[in-house]
């Protein structure tokens, strides 16, 4: 029992670690990124065959997210003239591609059998208190994530970033270069999925196509909704939230007779779904709404987005 | 040498009639309610299993049973759409378009996995009998692929036939070209998305009957063609309904031409690589104005 809570415990840390990203990008800076889970298998597969060819594990991990922040701000790049869609329809398109990549190059990622045996830090040398290292190890990573973020946010580079989420026409009139700042912070949130895959990988010691579908951004985007979508607490709590709901729906599924192990699996996906979508339409601040966040008395919630009826002055 | 790569193409074309019905269902979505409503995919897979249903099951008539795989995912969408998309819309923040992308993903999985729970994951098939493929001038081609093409022409020359010479086409038409001309003319765009909805879930319904009545139905029939349909509907710069279609038998034909290079089960890479292309070269789609993609 102890080992199994320490697992749920250690993923409940990597969700967290892709939730805080999402909070940066999407939450702070207001781009969506559809294939987060694109940029975490990526960071998985590239620390997994950086440490396969003798690499050490730290330098994996930092390759798969520099790689991952280098991709997404091409991708910020690629974009930066096009509407919000276009990112998120171009970042859809990656995830879906690299898994592609990911089931067919089989010389490279072996396919849909995936990887095993991925190497573990200090595994051997720590035997039984193993799991209990790497579940400290990545929430204290979270920790300092979420200090170093906080320190990040609260500073004027955070309020321009808010600045042009809430409207970035007036952001780049106020001086601030808007291309760069969105650069920056997609970069940021890419870089943290793909630490996030690295640590992954070399938890599980084994990784395959399956563990990086689109289900995974449904769950990251419930738990940062949940949590409130501009707040970092608010994405550590979410992804807390959504680790209970998932592993306590397994449990739950037992206790209703007569259902074949699909449709268990496809009624907590369901669920999750929904779960999303209600929370999106009753309480679309989430646990942790916004706080006192904004400058001035300009209203985001009340803007239209679209530029086409300009914002009564209140 | 040429017999081979017309070969593609005519493979290609035969693919890209069948994508063309949801990229057209999605771009008529897009052009009147301005998101990309990402559940098309599933409601594909919903007009697939309805089509299924009735032919295989019921034993009803091709015609009625493609009837029926309009209308079911046309109602399902009008539902869903109401209960998931419609309270998101009314809060019309900053991010809204975002906002109801992100759930129409989540809607998507969800009718995938309502349809997994009542269908199980198995492959279901037709039961057609094999017929024998068609072989003019070297090139082959099946019956079925050909009423596909067929269906999907009478479909496309209906549609345009319903957006010249109907007031609700030409409304639709007049809202997609310019939202707020269209305001001023006494035109309410929130009355014609439910029609739009209907509609647009309805084609992608067809579609996806079309594909399943030639291969297989499973629950990610729709979703697997995903990337597919949009990098059609992108290519056609996301508001014009006769881009969606070129771009839909674009897409298709270079992604079977490709196959002289790449493995096929690279198709949907293709269709990404299409879509990074568009945006590096041309922007606004190639078919349709600068309005609605720079911000």
């Amino acid at each position: 029992m102890t080992s199994y809570l320490l697992f749920i415990g250690t993923i409940a840390a990597i969700y967290a670690l892709l939730s805080l990203g999402l909070v940066v990008s999407w939450g702070q800076a207001g781009m969506v990124n559809l294939g987060l889970v694109g940029f975490f298998g990526l960071g998985a597969y590239c620390s997994t065959l950086l440490t396969k060819f003798g690499a050490p594990i730290g330098l994996g991990w930092v390759a798969g997210a520099a790689l991952a922040a280098a991709i997404g701000v091409g991708f910020c790049l690629l974009t930066r003239t096009l509407r919000g869609d276009y990112l998120a329809i171009v970042t859809l398109g990656f995830g879906e591609g690299l898994r592609l990549v990911e089931l067919n190059e089989r010389w490279l990622t072996g396919g849909s059998d995936g990887i095993s045996g991925i190497r573990a830090p200090f595994k051997d040398a720590l035997g039984e208190l193993y799991p209990w290292f790497y579940f400290a190890l990545a929430w204290i990573l979270v920790a300092l994530v979420v200090w170093v973020l906080s320190r990040a946010l609260s500073s004027p580079f955070g309020r321009a970033l808010r600045a042009v989420r809430d409207d970035e026409k007036v952001a780049a009139v106020a001086g601030k270069d808007v291309l760069r700042l969105k650069c920056q912070a997609f970069g940021i949130g890419a870089a943290l999925f793909g630490l996030a895959g690295g640590l992954y990988a070399h938890f599980t010691s084994y990784i395959s196509p399956d563990n990086f579908a689109v289900q995974l951004t449904i769950y990251i985007f419930l738990a940062v909704t949940a949590g409130g979508y501009s707040r970092l607490v608010g994405a550590v709590f979410g992804s807390l939230a959504v680790m209970t709901i998932l592993e306590s729906s397994r449990f739950a599924a037992e206790f209703i007779p007569g259902l074949s192990a699909v449709q268990i699996a496809s009624l907590r996906e369901f669920a999750l779904a929904v779960a999303l979508i209600v929370i999106m339409q009753l309480r679309p601040q989430g646990v942790f709404g916004l706080r006192n966040e904004r400058a001035g008395s300009f209203d985001a919630d009340t803007a239209t987005s679209a530029a086409v009826v300009p914002v009564p002055s209140k | 040498m040429f017999t081979e790569f017309a070969q593609y193409v005519l493979n290609g074309l035969v693919l890209g009639a069948l994508v063309a019905l949801p990229a057209l269902g999605l771009t008529l979505i897009f052009s009147v309610q301005g998101f990309v409503n990402f559940s098309v995919a599933a409601q594909m897979t919903v007009g697939a299993y309805a089509a299924w249903f009735a032919g295989a099951h019921l034993g009803w008539s091709p015609v009625v049973m493609l009837l029926f795989a309009f209308v079911v995912p046309g109602m399902l969408g009008i539902a869903t759409d109401r209960l998931a998309l419609a309270p998101i819309r009314r809060q019309s923040g900053a991010h809204t378009a975002l906002m109801l992308a992100v759930v129409s993903i989540a809607l998507n999985l969800a009718i995938e996995n309502a349809l997994r729970f009542l269908f199980g994951s198995d492959l279901n098939s037709f039961d057609l009998p094999i017929e024998r493929n068609l072989q003019v001038w070297g090139l082959s081609v099946g019956p079925q692929q050909l009423r596909n093409l067929v269906t999907a022409l009478v479909i496309a020359v209906a549609l345009a036939a319903f957006f010249s010479l109907t007031r609700w086409g030409k409304a639709m038409r007049a809202v997609a070209d310019n939202t707020d001309l269209a305001r001023l003319k006494g035109i309410e765009p929130r009355n014609l998305s439910n029609l739009a909805t209907f509609i647009g879930m309805g084609l992608a319904g067809i579609g996806g009957s079309l594909l399943a009545i030639d291969t297989s139905v499973d629950p990610s029939t729709g979703s697997r063609l995903i990337l597919i349909i949009f990098a059609a509907s992108v290519l056609g710069g996301l508001t014009s309904l006769y881009g969606a279609v070129l771009g839909a038998l674009i897409i298709g034909v270079a992604g079977e031409v490709a196959m002289i290079a790449m493995p096929p089960v690279y198709q949907s890479l293709t269709a990404f690589l299409a879509i990074l292309f568009i945006l590096l070269v041309k922007p606004t789609g190639l078919f349709a104005g600068t309005a609605g993609v720079r911000k």
